[in-house]
């Protein structure tokens, strides 16, 4: 008799609703309005490569040791590196780093020794070309440029 | 029942997928149609097949680290532990306890997040939409804290060979405690939601019956085989990463058709949730790499380790010619071998029970096809 009556009254369905209804509480809503809102990622977030600098002479901090490139599961770092005569060290001439082929795993950042190349916090990769992906020197030591919308 | 036509009339053959939603990605199963009823079926793989197996052989054993992420991306911190434990065995290192508790915790989460995809999105076949939002959402906390720790979401490359590669970060074990203590009232509701329900429990009780003996005999493992009754769990038959030191259950229900499969996955969340609070508890101080040299170049030799993945057994079995890339790398992925059983279950079944059948073996295909 009572299950007649459960099924009569749609009393499991009901039962559905309340949690539906419960849900509809304007505190509880998760939804992100991105671009407007934009989500705060970790700290540690494996995103668009940075070849840091010396913040005070603009140098490179990288030694071109070649380690990141050897790292990399995908090959995808290209290092040239020409010895100064006059200091008898190693310096950078080109760098490139093709994030097309990029999985983010980290190795790369891991390996290097003096903390030159990092992976930053911004997510926002796409673009419209192949060739665009291909990061070359100057893209990596100014940055990532996030873009800004207005509304 | 399902052995000729009604009356002899003509059999339909009809394809499903690739590109339909209920088969979770880029599976085609090729369907002999009687009518509404499933005569037959041919599941046809291979359409993410990325050679990831290949891969490894010109990679070093770091290397191959991220590529396991990427063959069961719903659940890629456990790919990542049993790479790592084959690697270890291999390597003969030790894993400080310090990393062995920080793989556990992060295991369990990532067992929940896995499943709560899985009951979303199976839920969202049988036509109950609202579960999905709400799984979301608590999968989104998990999701947090794997970013908050590794820097990346779905594809974690969360652990190393030996250990680990980042420290917890500030915080780690409140929000792992915020998320335990929120997520039990969460399960409850979507219990409340689908559990009693009448349709739910209409379209999924006795669809997809696969009895112990035919789990046995396909090799199935993980929920679908403790649905059938057999208690069988890797985590408790041979314990690793530290799993001896936890209490916790395995469930198991009778019947395995489609709704036991749902409660027993149900349950192992709590149960998930139960390991992680036991973890978090005291996290043991010390190092979290262990001694492994920089130029990994393991002894030749063989080594095979599975671990309880999500969806049922996971195992890799490595082989060593003693240079610094493996000779070959085997993976034994859950969903492939659970695929099978496709054909058995949806027997005399409706169309519209494939659909639930083929939700409730929860499949990726980038771990089928690999």
């Amino acid at each position: 008799m009572r299950k007649l009556l459960r099924k009569i009254f749609l009393l499991d369905l009901v039962e559905g609703l309340k949690v539906t209804f419960r849900n509809q509480d304007p505190k509880r809503i998760y939804t992100e309005q991105y671009p407007a809102e934009r989500p705060k990622v970790g700290e540690r977030y494996r995103g668009a490569p940075r070849l840091n600098v010396n913040p005070e002479t603009g140098e490179t901090l990288c030694i071109a040791c070649n380690l990141c490139a050897l790292a990399c599961p995908e090959h995808l770092i290209v290092l040239y590196s020409e010895r100064n005569e006059e200091t008898r060290r190693k310096e950078l001439t080109t760098f490139t780093f093709d994030t097309s082929r990029c999985m983010f795993c980290g190795l790369c950042e891991d390996a290097c020794p003096v903390d030159a190349l990092e992976l930053t916090q911004d997510f926002e990769l796409a673009g419209y070309t192949r060739e665009g992906q291909i990061f070359d020197r100057q893209m990596l030591e100014e940055g990532p440029r996030p873009v800004q919308y207005k509304f | 029942m399902a052995e000729a036509t009604f009356l002899d009339s003509t059999e339909l053959v009809l394809n499903m997928g690739p590109q339909h939603p209920s088969t979770h990605g880029v599976l085609r199963v090729i369907l002999k149609l009687d009518g509404e009823k499933v005569m037959g079926t041919e599941c046809v793989i291979g359409y993410l097949h990325r050679g990831v197996e290949k891969i490894a052989e010109n990679r070093t054993y770091t290397m191959f680290a991220p590529y396991v992420d990427r063959m069961d991306y719903c659940a890629a911190v456990s790919n990542g532990l049993g790479y790592c434990l084959a690697a270890e065995k291999l390597l003969k290192t030790e894993v400080p306890e310090r990393a062995q508790v920080v793989r556990v915790i992060l295991t369990e989460l990532n067992r929940i997040a896995s499943h709560l995809i899985w009951l979303g999105t199976h839920a969202l076949d049988i036509g109950a939409i609202t579960p999905l939002f709400y799984t979301m959402r608590e999968r989104e906390e998990i999701l947090k804290i794997f970013e908050n720790y590794c820097g990346a979401r779905l594809t974690t490359h969360a652990f190393r060979i030996g250990g680990l590669q980042y420290e917890l970060y500030d915080g780690f074990e409140q929000e792992v405690n915020a998320f335990c203590d929120t997520f039990p009232a969460r399960v409850d509701e979507y219990e409340e939601l689908l559990t009693g329900n009448r349709i739910w429990i209409d379209r999924l009780q006795g669809v997809g019956i696969l009895n112990a003996e035919d789990c046995k005999a396909y090799g199935i493992t993980g929920p679908l085989l403790r649905a059938a009754g057999v208690k069988w769990d890797l985590r408790k038959a041979q314990p690793y990463s530290g799993y001896e030191k936890y209490d916790f259950d395995i469930p198991t229900r009778e019947n395995g058709d489609t709704y036991d499969r749902y409660i027993v996955r149900m349950q192992e969340m709590r149960q998930s949730l139960r390991i992680v609070r036991q973890a978090v508890k005291d996290i043991p101080a010390g190092p979290i790499m262990g001694k492994v040299p920089k130029v990994m170049k393991p002894p030749i030799g063989e080594v095979y380790l599975s671990i309880e993945a999500p969806k049922g057994e996971l195992g890799y079995y490595i082989v060593s010619d003693g240079t610094v890339n493996p000779y070959r790398v085997r993976v034994r992925p859950p969903s492939f071998v659970n695929l099978q059983a496709v054909e058995k279950m949806a027997k005399g079944a409706l169309v519209a029970d494939l659909v639930a059948i083929i939700g409730t073996i929860d499949i990726v295909l980038g771990e089928v096809d690999r």
